[in-house]
C-alpha cells in the first residue's frame, strides 16, 4: 500500500491508525531479523501515537500523512527514541529534540515506527559499515542494500514500511534506492531543513524521500520542505506538482557516465529508458563532462574536512559512553573515540584533519572547494541547454556483502555518478529502471535548483509505463 | 625598565552583555547565576544535529564598536570553525572568524601622563564564548573536573591591536578607554565578572614574542605584563634567549607559567562554517548604525571640557568610565556647580569606590542625595571636611545624608550669637592668653584654636577668627 492510499482509508475509516501501525509493526518485527533494515522499531511510541491520532480524527483534525508510518534514518534526531547513527559511540543517547521535518511528519499525522539502519554516520555506500551489522538487500539476501540509508531502502523494497526518510550526502539516498527497486529523491540544497540531521558533512547533505512510488514522494516533499529559521543555509522555496506530459523535454547524456568502469548491463537499462522517454517526445543528447574524472577526490575531500570538525563532538562528555574519571581529559577521549568510531569514521576523520591542516588547506580543501565551484558552474550551464542530466544512479547493481568493504576506493566508486547533485546542489531523483538477474537498477535525473517537479514528471511517466515500482521480492512475502 | 624597548599587542575579549540572547540560539544571555547547565539547548549544548543560527543584534552591536574604533567594515563577513579539543568547547570547535571578520584598520587615542598615543586596531570579529570548567577546589586537588555550559555561546567580541604600547601602564590606559568606549555605546557591562578578558603578546628587544593568556580581568593586565618584562629581562641579562612560546598568567600567585613552546603550537585547522552563510553587510545598515552613535567619551571629553570649564585631566578622569562621567553629569544638573561637583566626585567619590572595591553603579544612593549633602555645605550647615565623612558613611550605609548628620550630631556652628557663646568661654578659662594676646596678635590664634576644640571643631573656623578677633580689639581700646 502507498501512503496515499492508507491516508484516503484512515479518511473514510475503512482503516484506523492502529490497524495501520499495527500491520507494519507485525511485518517489520517478521522480516528484520532477516534484513536488519531497523536498529530501533519504535513499537510502544507508534502505538502510542496511532492511538493519539484517533483523538485527533474524531477531532477533526486530521494530515497530510494521517497514520501513515515511516522509517526514519538513525541520523535524524527523534526526541524519546534512540538515535545512534549506527553507532557505539552513540550508543544509548536519546535525543532531547525533534528534527524540524520529524516536527513537521508528526503534525501532519506520521507515525514514526522505527530507525534504519545505515552506514556509521552516513559515511558509507552499502550498509556494511554500521555498528549493528549489515542491512540485507531484500531482492537477494547475500547482496548489499546499498547506502548509506540502506536500512530505509530496505524498509520500503520489503515493505515494512509504506515510506521512510533517508539523508544524502554523495548518492545515500539515491544508492540504495537503485538497489532496492524504489523512488529517492535528493532534494535542492536548502530546502529541506537540515536541523535534527546529525551532520556528516553540512555543505552537501539534505534529507529526502524514499518512497514506493513517485507520488508518495511528492507527498513526502509537500511536508518536509519549507524554510526553517534554525536553518541558515535554506532558501525561500515550497515543494508544488502538478503532472505534466514529457514532450519536447530536453535530456543530456554524459557519456562519461557510461562508459568505462560502468557494467554494460546497467547502461542498457538506463539506455532503455532514456529511449522510452524519447518515445513520449522528450529528445536527448550525448554530451561530454570532462570534469567527471575529479568528481571524486573533490567530494571526498569536502565531505572529509567537513566531517573531521563535525565528529569532533563525541567525546564522552555529554553523550555516549561515559568518561573514564581515571584518566585525564584527553586521555579519556583518545579512549571513547579509539573505541567508539568504526574504521571508516576514523579514515575520514583523519584524512579531513590533514586536508583542512596547516600547510595542505591550499592544496587540499580550498582547491576542492574552487573544483566544486567548477564543477557546479558546468553543471549550470548544461542545466541552461537541457532539462535534465541522465545517468545511472550506481555504476553497477548491488554487490555482495563483504565484496567491496575492505577496500574504500572500490567502495567510494558507487558514488561516482550521484555526488555531482550534491557538489552542485541541484536536485536528483533515481528511479527503478529495470533488473539484471532479479537485481534492480536505477536511473539519475538531475534537474536544476527547485526543479523538482521536472524529476517527479518525469519519473512518473517512467513510472506509468514500466510498472517496475509495482514489483516486490519474493523474499518478503509472508 | 625605560632603556629596552618593549612591544604589547593585545587581544581583548569583550561579552556583548547588552544582548538578550546567545550568539547562535535563542538561550537568554544573562547567564550568571543560574544553577550550572540549566541555561542550554541542543545548540549551545552542540547536540548531535543542532544548528547554529545566528543573532542579528549581536552584527548590529559590533557593527557599533567597529565604527567606534575608527575601523573599515567588511562588506561580506564569514564565520570560520576554529578547531581544538577543550572540555570547555560544546562542539570541540568553536565558531569565530578568521579570513573576512567584521572590521579592520581602526585606531583609538589614548593618553598617558598627559601625552596622547594612537593605538592602531588589528580586526574587530565576533566569536562565541565557551563554557566554563569548574573545578572542586584548587586545579592542583580537584579530584574531578565540572564543565558548566550556561555561558557556551555568549556572545563575545574581540578586539586586536597592533603592537603599539610600550608600556603596561599604555596597556591598561587601552584597555580602560575601550572599556569605556563599549560602556557609551551601550555594548558590554564591563563591572560584570568575566565579562572582559584578555591575552597579551609582548616581546622585549633582543627577545621573542610571548603569548599570555588567561588574563581574566583587565585590572590583571598590568600585574601580567609588568611580571614578564620583569621574566624576559632577567633572562636577557643573564644571556638567556626568550623563547618564543605561550604561557599562562596565575592569578594566584601572580606568575606567568609556560603552556606550550612554538612547535606545540595549536593547528586549529580554520575553515569557513558551512552552517552560516556569509553576511552580507549593507551600505545603508552602516551609515543607519553611525547615524545613531551615541556620545563616546573622546568626544564626551571635549564637551566636559568646555560646557563645565573642567580641566583635561578632569575630563578624562571622568569619562575613564561612563557611570562616573553620568554621575557627575546628573549631579551638575541638580547642584549646578561644576567645580565643586567634579572635585567631590573625582577626589573624594572615586577614591572611595576605589577602596571599597566597587562600581558607580553599586552605590546606594543617588546624584540627588549627593547634591542634598553638598547643599548642607552651602548652607552653611556642615563643613567640607565633615562632608567628606558624611559621604563615606553614604557609600557604607546607603543613609541619607541628612539623616546621618542628625544621627551623628555633625553640623556646622555658624551662628555669631552660638560661637561667641564659646568664646565667653574661652575668654573666662584662658584670661592669662587673652591678657597676652592684647600685646601679641600672634596669641589671637591660639584662643581661636580652643574655641574651635570646645566646639568640638563644628564652629565655622572663619567666622570664630573674626568673632575672637573683634573682641581682642575691644579689649585693647578698653584699655586704652
Amino acid at each position: 500500500m502507498t501512503a496515499k492510499q492508507i491516508v484516503k482509508l484512515v479518511l473514510t475509516g475503512s482503516l484506523s491508525p492502529v490497524d495501520v501501525v499495527e500491520t507494519y509493526l507485525d511485518r517489520a518485527k517478521k522480516l528484520n531479523p532477516k534484513i536488519n533494515a531497523f536498529i530501533t522499531i519504535a513499537e510502544e511510541h507508534a502505538r502510542r501515537s496511532a492511538e493519539e491520532l484517533e483523538k485527533r480524527l474524531k477531532k477533526g483534525f486530521p494530515g497530510k500523512l494521517i497514520g501513515v508510518p515511516i522509517a526514519v534514518k538513525d541520523v535524524i534526531s527523534t526526541k524519546g527514541i534512540e538515535t545512534t547513527c549506527a553507532s557505539k559511540i552513540l550508543k544509548g543517547y536519546v535525543p532531547p529534540y525533534d528534527a524540524t521535518v520529524i516536527r513537521r511528519l508528526k503534525a501532519e499525522g506520521a507515525i514514526i515506527i522505527g530507525k534504519t539502519n545505515m552506514d556509521e554516520f552516513a559515511m558509507g555506500s552499502s550498509t556494511e559499515l554500521s555498528a549493528y551489522g549489515p542491512t540485507r538487500n531484500p531482492w537477494n539476501l547475500e547482496r548489499v542494500v546499498g547506502g548509506s540509508s540502506g536500512g530505509s531502502g530496505a524498509a520500503v523494497a520489503a515493505r515494512m514500511a509504506p515510506i521512510a526518510l533517508g539523508s544524502d550526502t554523495g548518492g545515500s539516498i539515491r544508492c540504495p534506492a537503485s538497489f532496492c527497486n524504489i523512488v529517492g529523491l535528493k532534494p535542492t540544497y536548502g530546502t529541506v531543513s537540515r536541523y535534527g540531521l546529525i551532520s556528516y558533512a553540512c555543505s552537501l547533505e539534505q534529507i529526502g524521500p524514499m518512497t514506493v512510488d513517485v507520488n508518495d514522494c511528492a507527498l513526502l516533499m509537500e511536508v518536509i520542505t519549507g524554510k526553517d529559521c534554525f536553518d541558515s543555509t535554506m532558501i525561500d522555496y515550497k515543494f508544488k506538482w502538478t503532472p505534466r506530459e514529457v514532450k519536447g523535454l530536453r535530456m543530456a547524456v554524459p557519456k562519461e557516465f557510461f562508459g568505462e568502469g560502468t557494467d554494460e548491463r546497467v547502461a542498457n537499462r538506463v539506455w532503455d529508458i532514456i529511449k522510452l522517454l524519447e518515445s513520449h517526445g522528450a529528445i536527448y543528447e550525448e554530451i561530454s563532462f570532462p570534469l567527471a574524472r575529479y568528481v571524486l577526490a573533490c567530494y571526498y575531500i569536502i565531505a572529509m574536512s567537513e566531517a573531521s570538525s563535525n565528529l569532533a563532538r563525541y567525546d564522552g562528555v555529554r553523550y555516549g559512553p561515559p568518561c573514564d574519571l581515571s584518566l585525564p581529559w584527553y586521555d579519556s577521549y583518545s579512549k571513547i573515540r579509539g573505541e567508539g568510531f568504526g574504521i571508516e569514521v576514523k579514515r575520514r576523520i583523519i584524512l579531513g584533519c590533514f586536508a583542512l591542516s596547516a600547510g595542505y588547506y591550499g592544496r587540499y580543501y580550498l582547491k576542492a572547494l574552487k573544483l566544486r565551484t567548477m564543477i557546479r558552474n558546468h553543471v549550470l550551464s548544461i542545466l541552461k541547454s537541457f532539462d535534465v542530466i541522465v545517468t545511472p544512479t550506481t555504476p553497477f547493481p548491488p554487490f555482495k556483502i563483504g565484496e567491496r568493504v575492505e577496500d574504500p576506493l572500490a567502495l567510494y566508486m558507487a558514488d561516482v555518478d550521484t555526488v555531482v547533485a550534491n557538489l552542485a546542489g541541484v536536485p536528483a531523483i533515481s528511479v527503478p529502471a529495470g533488473f539484471i538477474d532479479g537485481l534492480p537498477v536505477g536511473a539519475q535525473f538531475m534537474a536544476n535548483h527547485c526543479c523538482e517537479d521536472l524529476l517527479l514528471t518525469v519519473a512518473k511517466c517512467i513510472q506509468d509505463e514500466t510498472n517496475f515500482h509495482t514489483k516486490v521480492s519474493k523474499e518478503v512475502r509472508l | 625598565m625605560s632603556d629596552i624597548k618593549v612591544k604589547i599587542g593585545l587581544e581583548c575579549h569583550c561579552q556583548m552583555t547588552s544582548l538578550k540572547t546567545k550568539l547562535f540560539c535563542r538561550c537568554p544571555a544573562d547567564y550568571r547565576g543560574k544553577p550550572p547547565n540549566t541555561n542550554v539547548c541542543p545548540t549551545c549544548l552542540g547536540l548531535p544535529g543542532s544548528l547554529p543560527y545566528l543573532n542579528r543584534r549581536a552584527v548590529e552591536e559590533a557593527i557599533k564598536v567597529a565604527l567606534a574604533l575608527n575601523c573599515k567594515i567588511n562588506r561580506r563577513m564569514v564565520f570560520y570553525r576554529k578547531n581544538y579539543f577543550y572540555p570547555d568547547l560544546s562542539k570541540n570547535f568553536q565558531i569565530s572568524q578568521y579570513d573576512y571578520p567584521l572590521a579592520v584598520d581602526g585606531q583609538v587615542t589614548i593618553n598617558v601622563n598627559g601625552t596622547d598615543k594612537v593605538i592602531r586596531i588589528k580586526r574587530v570579529h565576533i566569536e562565541e564564548d565557551p563554557g566554563r570548567i569548574v573545578y572542586k577546589g584548587s586545579i592542583e586537588s580537584s579530584p574531578y573536573t565540572l564543565v558548566d555550559y550556561n555561558r557556551m555561546g555568549i556572545a563575545l567580541l574581540e578586539v586586536v591591536t597592533e603592537p603599539d604600547m610600550e608600556t603596561p601602564t599604555e596597556a591598561k590606559a587601552f584597555l580602560q578607554e575601550l572599556r569605556s568606549i563599549l560602556e557609551h555605546l551601550d555594548v558590554s557591562d564591563g563591572s560584570l565578572e568575566g565579562s572582559m578578558r584578555c591575552d597579551a603578546n609582548i616581546s622585549i628587544e633582543g627577545g621573542s614574542r610571548v603569548e599570555i593568556k588567561n588574563i581574566t580581568s583587565f585590572k590583571e593586565v598590568e600585574r601580567a605584563l609588568s611580571y614578564e618584562i620583569i621574566r624576559q629581562r632577567n633572562l636577557l641579562r643573564r644571556g638567556v634567549q626568550v623563547k618564543r612560546e605561550t604561557r599562562h598568567w596565575d592569578e594566584v600567585r601572580r606568575v606567568t607559567v609556560a603552556l606550550r613552546a612554538k612547535e606545540e603550537e595549536m593547528d586549529y585547522r580554520y575553515f569557513p562554517e558551512p552552517d552560516l552563510v556569509p553576511i552580507e553587510i549593507a551600505d545603508e545598515m552602516i551609515k543607519k548604525i553611525k547615524e545613531q552613535l551615541p556620545e563616546l567619551p573622546a568626544t564626551r571629553r571635549i564637551r566636559l571640557v568646555k560646557q563645565y570649564g573642567l580641566t583635561e585631566y578632569e575630563a578624562r578622569v571622568l569619562t575613564s568610565d561612563k557611570h562616573l562621567a553620568d554621575f557627575f553629569e546628573k549631579l551638575v544638573s541638580i547642584h549646578g556647580n561644576p567645580k565643586i561637583d567634579c572635585n567631590l566626585v573625582i577626589n573624594e567619590l572615586l577614591r572611595l569606590l576605589n577602596e571599597k572595591n566597587i562600581g558607580v553603579r553599586d552605590l546606594k544612593f543617588t546624584p540627588l542625595e549627593v547634591s542634598e549633602l553638598l547643599r548642607m555645605v552651602d548652607e552653611g550647615t556642615i563643613s567640607w571636611k565633615s562632608a567628606k565623612y558624611v559621604l563615606r558613611k553614604m557609600v557604607e550605609t546607603g543613609e541619607h545624608p541628612r539623616k546621618i548628620v542628625e544621627i551623628e550630631g555633625i553640623r556646622r556652628i555658624a551662628s555669631i550669637e552660638e560661637i561667641e557663646k564659646y568664646v565667653d568661654m574661652v575668654f573666662e578659662k584662658y584670661r592669662e592668653d587673652v591678657e597676652e594676646a592684647l600685646r601679641e596678635p600672634k596669641v589671637v590664634h591660639k584662643l581661636v584654636g580652643e574655641v574651635l576644640k570646645e566646639t568640638k571643631m563644628l564652629a565655622d573656623p572663619k567666622i570664630t577668627f573674626q568673632i575672637v578677633s573683634k573682641r581682642i580689639e575691644k579689649l585693647r581700646e578698653l584699655k586704652k
